[in-house]
């Protein structure tokens, strides 16, 4: 018995070893990853749009791509303060405040311009959030998952766009129930909603329905692919972004 | 020894035993036998994504993951333990077997006394009213 405690602490190191070890080759044993991503889809390191608003300038024309929008996500028709959007026009002066020269250009000022949420690099709604309600995708995207919402509105507060809305009625109440859009949820009372960059679509390799019916005005990509539509224009044409100076770094590019 | 205040106080515990118990001996709510809900079979398709006594008892785990799953990490097919894979989603998936709301999620929930929130956003099948 004279190696007793030698053996001892042999005997307990190969058990502690064992111990490390055996979960985690009994967990591969089994391994049954039942979740996949749809072959389909598209992918992109951060996603972008481009819009040209030499094409893409009249309220008119903005209004059209946003009715499609609403109708395909549900977003109730609200007239007053406690509106509901995801696609939206403004002025030049609503859109760029930091650089509304004196002088402009009459028919750059004079145009109307297409907002919707900016899908920020950096984006200030996600800091804020308290429930991770608001997250990054790692394809770029601020989605939005309504479950976890608490209707807390820090991210309205956040965000430097206004790309948010709060849902202060009952959203079904103004939706026409006989049109909705079978295949998308409506949004409850109580939560804040904005544009998903059409999350959906592109999980089925489609590309954003605004983006689709918008007769090549608004260019959608992979801001880090060299090769993208997106870089593409950007190469070729002069653009502005919406606030740059609060560092957002916001991914929806204007061509002027 | 005398009992004070006897008769009131004996009226008033049979006035009380009788109010107490009057549900069981003249009440239909509680006499009427309990008849399981029976939730509407799917015509067409035999087997739903997971086994009967598995989405019996953890439809609600599953819908939790589902949810989960979809959303946060972009995942949407979902392989099931046969092998088949299925697009996650409620309305899309779930739905179109379960073509009704009213008749097969209700059912049980009704007896169950639960309300899930999943109609809040989620758009029934049937349509909205």
């Amino acid at each position: 018995m004279k190696n007793s405690r030698r053996t001892f602490i042999k005997l307990a190191s190969l058990a502690a070893a064992t111990l490390a070890v055996a979960p985690k080759a009994m967990a591969s044993s089994g391994g049954h990853e039942p979740v996949s991503v749809n072959p389909k889809a598209v992918h992109a390191k951060q996603w972008a749009m481009v819009i040209d608003t030499t094409k893409l300038h009249t309220a008119e024309a903005i209004e059209k791509l946003a009715a499609l929008c609403h109708a395909d996500h549900n977003v109730p028709t609200v007239q007053s303060k406690k509106e509901i959007k995801w696609l939206w026009n403004d002025t030049y002066a609503h859109t760029f405040p930091e650089q509304e020269n004196p002088h402009l250009a009459e028919e750059v000022h004079h145009r109307a311009y297409a907002l919707l949420c900016n899908h920020c690099e950096n984006p200030s709604c996600v800091r804020v959030c308290p429930t991770k309600a608001t997250f990054k995708r790692p394809d770029g995207i601020v989605a939005m998952d309504y479950h976890r919402c608490i209707g807390c509105r820090y991210c309205m507060a956040a965000c430097p766009f206004g790309s948010r809305s709060f849902n202060w009625e009952e959203p079904r109440k103004n939706l026409d129930l006989t049109k909705l859009n079978p295949e998308f949820p409506t949004r409850m009372r109580g939560v804040v909603e904005k544009c998903n960059f059409c999350v959906e679509r592109l999980a089925v390799g489609k590309m954003p329905i605004c983006a689709e019916a918008s007769e090549g005005a608004i260019v959608f990509g992979d801001l880090y692919d060299p090769e993208s539509p997106v870089r593409k224009v950007l190469r070729e044409k002069f653009t502005i972004r919406r606030k740059p100076s609060v560092g957002t770094e916001p991914c929806v590019y204007y061509v002027i | 020894m005398k009992m004070h205040y006897g008769f009131p106080i004996i009226a008033g515990l049979l006035i009380f035993v009788v109010a107490i118990t009057a549900p069981f001996a003249v009440g239909k709510a509680v006499t009427k036998q309990y008849k399981q809900p029976e939730p509407k079979k799917v015509v067409g398709e035999k087997e739903c994504i997971e086994s009967v006594e598995f989405m019996r008892t953890e439809h609600m785990q599953l819908l939790n993951e589902w949810r989960d799953w979809a959303l946060r990490d972009g995942k949407r097919i979902y392989t099931n333990h046969a092998g088949k894979q299925f697009t996650i989603s409620l309305q899309n998936t779930c739905m179109k077997c379960h073509t009704n709301k009213a008749e097969f999620c209700d059912k049980c929930h009704n007896d169950a006394g639960v309300s899930p929130y999943c109609w809040d956003c989620h758009v029934q099948p049937e349509g909205l009213k």
